[in-house]
């Protein structure tokens, strides 16, 4: 009886293979300007994606029933905040060369998604083990930056400065002191929107950490150790992203790909 | 007036940190137009009355939008419902209403066209009003404002928001904006002579321009109208509706608008056809939109192939009220699964006839491997009630599709059907139960598996105007809810074959209020008003609606008409009561509709016209159209990609 029943059952379709394998691998670094910071990372994802089809780049995708683009994102901005140095790994299914695909890319990028730069992998360690730290600007138009200093001179001092942040696992405390390598203060080359109100900046060398430290976080600090309480929303971006040197600076995370470039363009 | 604005993003930019999404209030969608404002002689705002991830993906807009600014000097922009959080932020700060594009005060534009496809965007209309420095009521207005004119299928009966518009137009877009334009362009060129009234009265003399302050309506003691007519000599008795020919010829969207944001529909949708005859008696589309009119398949083709490359989308959908209807369809579906084979591009036609047909026509689409979910929608549970519906699938018909579709590989169907139809009882209802037992005992005996599933789904029916159920009386809430009660106890009465079936609803309360909205009168805009005053935002969306605001706007503007909710909604109207809509011609005649109801009475069926002989609805001949359709006999030739 058993058999009859294997007989009727019916094969379900099994998933089409053939998808063509990963031929090379290219990491590219972006950038997230103006009016299109406020670009989730889900948002922007999307926008790879089809820009990737319109600029007809041969990504591989995943076998199974829905393929998908291999494509690896690595701790991606926040909403909101502008970036000059987002990175992401492509997988292609046939070679190219790398500048030119970042120029086909960012020719079907939206205006304000700018494509800077793209290598070949040439090395085995992924691309967010690389991305250890990221270097902070952070605009607070309608600050004194005297205040600011005095604010970021508390921060300094404290060991520890907890600040409550909503995380996937509900609220939880988090120390934003011990991620921040580095904070320093200036003013307002940028325009404040106002006549004869200053900007204070800050910059910062933040380590990435889990939950994240974002600069929202750091303001909340600010606040939580100097009640310093903006008038208007800050305008954050993050200039740099990668290794953390020894002298606390961040170095560029694709150099040892483009090192790995050069070789075999030599070899 | 000044003929240069400045953009408000500047003063918008600081809120966006503090509202939820703010990237849908960006713009710079690829495929958007940004035009110099002192380059145009005629400016539109164009509104889609919803949240923006809804709003972006509607056909209409992007057709209007494209057609509009093709027009060298034409400017078209688009704009949205705002979200309470921004509206608040908007309200404290001064910023108008805006559109999307470059950001500019809706208030500045020539004409503010709002395409309404449900009623329940009405609130969102006065929301845009407000920001926007309009005011709400049309009479109210004076040269410095938009004329703000509505269209969609909500528009064929735009009685209830009548106070709020300046204009309607019935039907078809694509000509009617051209046209539209061109009285504007005119009339602006010749230094706006006789200021707004004068516009008006040119577009309401095309006899396709609904004005409804041209129209005085008189009600009889009881509360009934005596009767609609207009109130200037130079104006039509009724106003006609626009019906597009030869789709061919307007092959939009050809640049589709690809969002950063995320909206409900993330695809390349092109319409096959417009216009169905199957003739569904609840439905209102069906009803508004004949005769059918064919895209062809090479057209459909091209567009698919250009849609794709310009928007880089991954889908295509093949849109139109019964997909499967097309003469060509399986011409087009086996076309372009070749074309696509290999691509990673997937294909879905929407369609839900109950029809094996229709689950070959889902396994060729799906043959590269991304398999789309099935629909199907019997609409009633019962052989009786799917005759007086005139939706003609017999029972073996619905479970010899759906079989079918498990054994090609399906896990999962979704059947749908509405509740609260006219005639409906009790065990019409249940029976959807029966049947929902009946197709996971035929599907695990024909695929040995016991791993299948369907998923009931029910709407509530509201009676729409310009079909044959505008006379019906709506079934209440409340016996809606209780058949979905007894339902649900029925599906679940066998725990084996209930546990394969998933059961969805809503509970009957919005569909009475759409109810409303649909079949009002004039007096109800006093209502919508009242709603919108106490603080009714984004009706469409459950989480902000709530039925006990109209409830409570409606008991306490209504008694001054000597009428009430119950009376525009569960009261049966008899044949000669005047309804609010009749001014306004869909081309179908009142009395086939009115014949068409007493055979839903006698459970009498209605055959399709496109392969029998005219019934004589009235559409073709009174609008001077004709059903288009083919078989072409050409074929889709694959294009080689790029």
């Amino acid at each position: 009886m058993r058999s009859v029943t294997i007989n009727r059952k019916v094969a379900r379709p099994t998933p089409p293979g053939g998808q063509a394998p990963v031929v090379q691998k290219v990491r590219l670094r972006y950038a997230k300007r103006g009016p299109v910071r406020f670009t989730s990372h889900r948002d922007f994802a999307r926008a790879l994606e089809r820009a990737l089809r319109r600029a007809n780049i041969p990504v591989a995708f995943s076998q199974g029933f829905t393929p998908h683009p291999k494509i690896s994102y690595a701790s991606a901005a926040p909403t909101g905040v502008a970036s000059e140095a987002e990175y992401v790994e492509l997988g292609l299914q046939a070679p190219m060369d790398p500048a030119e695909l970042a120029t086909a890319l960012d020719a079907a990028l939206s205006p304000g998604l700018d494509v800077v730069e793209a290598v070949t992998v040439t090395t085995t360690d992924s691309l967010a083990e690389r991305l250890v730290a990221s270097r902070w600007r952070i605009e607070l138009p309608g600050v004194e930056p005297a205040e600011l200093a005095r604010a970021v001179a508390a921060f300094e001092a404290a060991e520890e400065v907890a600040v409550a942040r909503l995380t996937k696992q509900g609220r939880r405390q988090v120390d934003v002191r011990g991620a921040v390598v580095a904070i320093t203060t200036g003013s307002a080359s940028v325009p404040s929107g106002v006549d004869d109100v200053p900007c204070a900046i800050i910059e910062c060398v933040v380590r990435q950490v889990t939950p994240s430290v974002r600069p929202d976080d750091i303001l909340s600090g600010l606040q939580a150790v100097a009640g310093l309480t903006p008038p208007v929303p800050a305008r954050a971006t993050r200039l740099a992203q990668g290794p953390l040197t020894a002298q606390g600076e961040i170095a560029d995370p694709l150099a040892a790909d483009r090192r790995g470039m050069t070789a075999e363009r030599v070899g | 007036m000044s003929e240069s604005v400045e953009s408000v993003w500047p003063r918008l930019e600081p809120l966006l940190p503090r509202v939820s999404k703010p990237i849908q209030y960006v713009g710079g969608e690829l495929g958007a137009q940004v035009k110099g404002w002192d380059t145009a002689a005629v400016r539109w705002a164009l509104m889609y009355p919803d949240a923006y991830e809804v709003g972006l993906p509607n056909q209409g807009i992007q057709i209007l939008y494209e057609v509009l600014n093709e027009q060298p000097d034409v400017l078209a922009e688009r704009t949205y419902a705002v979200w309470p959080d921004l509206e608040a932020l908007m309200r404290e700060h001064g910023v108008p209403q805006f559109t999307v594009d470059a950001h500019r005060p809706v208030g500045a534009f020539d004409l503010l066209g709002v395409s309404f496809a449900t009623e329940l965007g009405y609130t969102n209309l006065l929301t845009a009003l407000d920001l926007a420095g309009i005011p709400l009521t049309a009479t109210d207005r004076d040269e410095r404002h938009p004329v703000v004119i509505a269209g969609g299928h909500a528009a064929f009966n735009p009685e209830p928001v009548a106070e709020f518009l300046d204009a309607v137009v019935l039907g078809d877009g694509e000509e009617a904006v051209l046209e539209i334009t061109a009285i504007v362009r005119q009339w602006k060129a010749e230094g706006r002579p006789g200021g707004r009234e004068e516009l008006l009265s040119r577009l309401a003399r095309t006899e396709a321009v609904y004005v409804p302050r041209f129209y005085d309506v008189d009600y009889l003691p009881d509360g009934r109208i005596q009767r609609v007519v207009p109130n200037r000599p130079d104006v039509p008795f009724r106003v006609h509706k626009r019906t597009t020919m030869d789709l061919d010829q307007w092959p939009y969207p050809k640049k589709p608008l690809v969002p950063l944001a995320e909206t409900v529909h993330e695809r390349y949708a092109v319409e096959i056809f417009r216009g169905c005859t199957r003739g569904c008696r609840f439905c209102q589309a069906g009803m508004i939109t004949r005769p059918v009119r064919e895209r062809s398949i090479t057209t459909i083709g091209q567009m698919v192939a250009d849609g794709l490359a310009n928007s880089g989308f991954s889908e295509v959908g093949l849109l139109s009220l019964s997909s499967a209807d097309h003469s060509e369809i399986g011409d087009i579906c086996s076309g372009l699964a070749d074309r696509y084979q290999g691509t990673n591009i997937s294909l879905s036609l929407p369609s839900t006839r109950v029809d094996a047909f229709n689950v070959e026509l889902a396994k060729e689409l799906s043959r590269n491997g991304r398999r789309t979910g099935l629909t199907f929608a019997p609409e009633g549970g019962s052989e009786r009630i799917r005759r007086v519906i005139n939706k003609m699938v017999t029972e073996e018909d619905l479970i010899r599709t759906v079989v079918t579709a498990y054994t090609n590989g399906w896990r999962h169907v979704k059947l749908y059907f509405m509740c609260g139809l006219p005639t409906e009882t009790d065990e019409d209802v249940l029976q959807i139960a029966r049947l929902a037992h009946e197709v996971i005992r035929a599907g695990r005996e024909a695929t040995g598996s016991k791993d299948i599933r369907c998923t009931v789904s029910i709407g509530g029916f509201v009676p729409k105007p310009h079909t044959p159920f505008q006379w019906v009386g709506q079934t209440p809430p409340e016996v809606i809810d209780r058949r979905l009660q007894l339902l649900k106890q029925a599906i679940n009465s066998d725990r084996s074959l209930g546990r394969a079936i998933g059961f969805r609803y809503h509970d009957g309360e919005p569909s009475l209020i759409e109810g409303l909205l649909s079949r009002g009168d004039r007096r109800v805009a006093a209502v919508i008003r009242k709603v919108w005053e106490e603080g009714g935002r984004v009706d469409g969306w459950s989480e902000h609606f709530s039925f006990q605001r109209w409830v409570d706007a409606a008991a306490a503007v209504l008694p001054a008409y000597g009428v009430d909710l119950d009376w525009y909604t569960t009261r049966e109207r008899d044949e000669h009561e005047v309804l609010p809509w009749d001014h306004l011609d869909s081309g179908l005649d009142k009395d086939w509709l009115w014949q068409d109801w007493q055979d839903a009475l006698a459970e009498v069926e209605q055959d399709d016209c496109r392969w029998t002989p005219c019934f004589d609805c009235g559409v073709c001949p009174s609008m001077g159209t004709e059903i288009q359709i083919g078989p072409s006999g050409r074929k889709l030739l694959p294009v080689t990609p790029v």
